[in-house]
């Protein structure tokens, strides 16, 4: 019984780092229809720049936080900007290929800067090593702050998506690009502010992710990219509450599989539940089996 | 008010549109008539900026807004109703309504612009909270023109907004088209419905296959034969 309150404790911080990650896929999708498979590496993106701001510039966590997160939505914008505005009206294989390209791209010109090794994150010192015992289930204080720093940013993302005009935008033009438009919407601009949206929160992944489990390299960003792709499919695609349950399932799901000894099935149990759900209900939990749009 | 001069409109090979002209004046209701695929819905699309024209010009109060964002139509004062109704179906009836505000300045009007859509369309109040899907056919239809009108329109496309409706809801819709025109604001309405779309219309066009064939006033064109035979059931 300890032992599963454990996993659970263990299976929701990193459902954390998957749910934050899943949330920019599934907005993406919302609103341009396409997988951006570019969004593992802005996370990884994030996990460096996290590195860089704590060893180089000896910052603290929170300002390391605040400028991953601010850098990465940069990124997320200049990539929409050339790599998939100019696609606009395109083949939907078209930039799903372009986003395979940019994703590449990524990975490999951070390595051509930073090499392909694996780097540390900075030992972690005073309340950050603390440890909280309740019986034989150990939470750390690492946990705790993923924990705390995703549930601000979802609740800060929720309050963006419902009440700001902004937000309000977005919902529409992933309802109805044509009908937003005759809202008077600017559809670029709204399309910019999802990828910065999905961008900031993939970069706060990535520096929790370097906290958390301390190694960093430049293709990190390709496995959780994936997972949190299925996150977002489990969830319902294009569907933000969904994105955060189905982060969470899989971050819970992944830790029970290995911490009962079947370590080397946690990636294939992940991919196993990707074409269960195709199979069994393709709109994911949260999502209704609408038809297609005409 | 609106001009449209020898408008061209392809989509790929077909030639939807083949040079039509129109004109609106200032405060009248002006009604497109014609059969299915004839082009009434790309006529509206096109000067509403969705769909670019091939050639063509697209006059508002005489200036040129033919390479024009859509976006910039909007705040020009052209709201579309479209086809299709298309409310966001999962965002609230006054979230729909308030979208429909989304570009304008005049933040302290816009309450006195939602009673005013509630006074013409009382059910609309009482679903406000309620997602726009789950409102039926014709509450959406008047949805759709309840949003387009909090845009506070100088020019209102209404496209078929009686389509799918039972009868006793058509003569309801057309009575509060006929007021909305009646407190200041230009129609152009495109209708299936061609004897409902005539006797409240000030001039009409007929389109067919891409070109006007016929336009007069309303109730010309009801006197004329081939309408009647056409479009009126005899
Ligand atoms: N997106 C599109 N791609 C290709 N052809 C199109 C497209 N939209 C319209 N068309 C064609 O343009 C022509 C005019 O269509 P339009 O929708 O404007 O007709 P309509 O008069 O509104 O018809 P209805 O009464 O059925 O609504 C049709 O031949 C149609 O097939
Ligand atoms: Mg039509």
């Amino acid at each position: 019984m300890e032992q599963l309150i454990q996993q659970v404790v263990n299976g929701i911080s990193l459902g954390s780092i998957y749910a934050l990650i899943a949330l920019g896929y599934t907005m993406v999708y919302g609103i341009i229809k396409l997988i951006n498979f570019a969004h593992g590496d802005i996370y990884m993106l994030g996990a460096y720049i996290g590195y860089f701001c704590m060893t180089t510039l000896h910052l603290g966590f929170l300002p390391s936080l605040l400028i991953a997160m601010v850098l990465c939505t940069l990124v997320g914008i200049t990539i929409e900007k050339i790599a998939y505005k100019p696609l606009r009206n395109a083949a939907r294989i078209a930039v799903l290929i372009t986003a395979i390209g940019v994703s590449l791209f990524i990975e490999y010109g951070t390595m051509f800067f930073v090499g392909a090794g694996v780097r540390s994150y900075p030992a972690m010192t005073g309340l950050m090593v603390q440890k909280i015992s309740l019986g034989s289930t150990v939470i750390t204080m690492q946990q705790i702050l993923i924990v705390a720093v995703t549930v601000v940013l979802m609740t800060i993302l929720q309050f963006i998506v419902k009440k700001t005009r902004i937000g309000k935008a977005m919902r529409a033009v992933s309802l109805d690009n044509d009908a937003a438009q005759l809202m008077g919407i600017n559809v670029d601009t709204t399309i910019s502010f999802t990828f910065a949206l999905g961008s900031a929160l993939a970069g706060a992944a990535g520096i929790l992710v370097g906290v958390y489990y301390n190694s960093i390299n430049p293709l990190m960003g390709i496995m959780p990219g994936l997972k949190a792709f299925v996150a977002a499919v489990l969830g319902g695609i294009g569907i933000i509450p969904g994105a955060m349950i189905g982060g969470y399932l899989i971050g819970i799901v992944e830790v029970f599989v290995s911490g009962y000894g079947y370590s080397m099935y946690r990636d294939a149990v992940v991919f196993a539940i990707l074409i269960l759900i195709l199979i069994i209900k393709p709109a994911g939990i949260m999502g209704r089996n609408t038809r297609e749009k005409v | 008010m609106l001009e449209i001069k020898n408008m061209n409109v392809h989509f790929g090979v077909i030639h939807a549109l083949k040079g039509i002209s129109l004109t609106v004046n200032d405060g009248e209701i002006v009604t497109l008539i014609g059969a299915n695929g004839a082009g009434k819905t790309t006529t509206l699309r096109t000067i509403s900026g969705l769909k670019k024209p091939t050639d063509g010009e697209i006059l508002l109060n005489g200036r040129d807004i033919t390479h024009t964002t859509a976006q910039e139509r909007v705040k020009m004062g052209i709201s579309h109703a479209p086809e299709g109704r298309r409310v966001f179906s999962t965002m609230t009836v006054l979230e729909n309504l308030e979208l429909g505000a989304y570009l304008r300045k005049d933040k302290e009007n816009i309450p006195k612009d939602l009673k005013m859509v509630y006074e013409h369309f009382p059910i609309l109040y009482d679903r406000r909270k309620q997602a726009a899907g789950t409102l039926s056919g014709g509450e959406q239809q008047m949805l759709a023109i309840g949003r387009a009108l909090m845009g506070r329109p100088q020019i209102l496309f209404l496209d078929e907004p009686s389509m799918g409706l039972a009868p006793l809801l058509v003569q309801e819709i057309f009575s509060i088209i006929r007021n909305i025109n009646s407190t200041g604001t230009t129609i152009l309405l495109v209708e299936q419905n061609a004897s409902m779309a005539l006797q409240i219309a000030h001039r009409a066009y007929v389109l067919e296959t891409g070109s006007i064939t016929l336009s007069g006033t309303g109730a010309e064109l009801m006197q004329s034969d081939d309408i009647r035979k056409a479009y009126l059931g005899g």
